[in-house]
């Protein structure tokens, strides 16, 4: 793991926010020089701490109106490879998040849709079909925010 | 009054292709971007200001991975509050809100009324973190933990 400094985090809170920026303006923003930016920006990038990039999108001005949250636990565990659950989930266009976790479920999944209607369609006709799918919880999202995390 | 309306653009064909292999890689040259989306460098580069000034397209973040900044432990808080306070929503918020550690906060109808997302750098630190700045914050009336243990799939692309 590098060591990563005050500079560091100020580089890292600016590409969060837009990631298009070029070394002058990250360096002008830092008191850096575009060089000594672009070293660090790449620093940042070889050690994986930028993992990638996101197109941010508003889902609603785009036709999807409906976030759900759901919890589920899987049925006959044991029986059904985890493997072929999660290939089977990941499959899904609608499912855009599939975390394994420890507690209450085994899987926690996003899963976006045009409006209700779709969204049960999808609940039933993709997710409660899924190998050794079991009880399901639904939270629907009313709102989500992403914080910048600790990058003091 | 005029009231600033959101104008609903029409996105076409050509839109929807551009969007689809965009947001597939967002780091994309736009010659490599044009040519996937089959269209030319000077018409990706008008739909995509088109699309900007809409709001449909709000900018391209990095992602940051927190486990290579050493942040091992990653823990889903579901919360659920006390309604019979008015304000509960908006006092536990602005309180969340205040520590680092939270790197998501979302809203929710159903069972769970808030959840959290919470990092740390191992699970001392996370004990920490949920003694001392979690259990804390005001109005909750229970509250689950979700530990994570992997991630399967993390694609927020939309099914354009």
């Amino acid at each position: 793991m590098i060591q990563v400094d005050d500079t560091d985090f100020a580089i890292l809170r600016l590409l969060t926010q837009d990631a298009g920026q070029g070394a002058g303006a990250i360096g002008r923003a830092c008191g850096l020089s575009q060089p000594a930016a672009w070293r660090r920006i790449r620093r940042l990038r070889d050690a994986g701490i930028v993992g990638g990039q996101r197109l941010v999108l508003d889902a609603e001005a785009l036709g999807f109106g409906v976030t759900v949250f759901l919890g589920v636990k899987l049925a006959t565990k044991g029986r059904v490879s985890l493997e072929d659950f999660e290939r089977a989930v990941s499959a899904i266009p609608e499912v855009q998040t599939v975390e394994h976790v420890l507690g209450l479920y085994d899987y926690r999944l996003r899963v976006v849709a045009r409006d209700l209607p779709d969204f049960e369609r999808v609940l039933r006709r993709r997710i409660m079909t899924l190998p050794g799918a079991g009880e399901v919880e639904a939270n629907v999202l009313l709102s989500e925010e992403r914080r910048p995390g600790p990058l003091e | 009054m005029i009231c600033p309306i959101l104008v609903k653009i029409m996105l076409d064909d050509v839109d929807r292709r551009i969007l689809r292999q965009w947001q597939a890689d967002p780091s994309l040259a736009p010659g490599e971007l044009a040519q996937r989306a089959r269209v030319s460098v000077g018409q990706l580069a008008r739909r995509q200001a088109r699309l900007r000034e809409a709001g449909v397209v709000r900018g391209v973040a990095a992602v940051i991975d927190w486990t290579a900044l050493g942040y091992a432990v990653e823990v889903s808080l579901r919360v659920t509050l006390d309604k019979t306070q008015g304000t509960a929503f908006d006092d536990f918020l602005a309180e969340a809100r205040e520590i680092p550690e939270v790197i998501e906060i979302q809203t929710f109808l159903g069972r769970v009324d808030v959840r959290l997302s919470v990092i740390a750098r191992d699970m001392a630190h996370y004990q920490h973190l949920y003694r001392s700045r979690i259990l804390t914050l005001p109005h909750i009336a229970d509250i689950e933990a979700l530990m994570h243990v992997a991630r399967i799939k993390s694609d927020p692309a939309l099914p354009l």
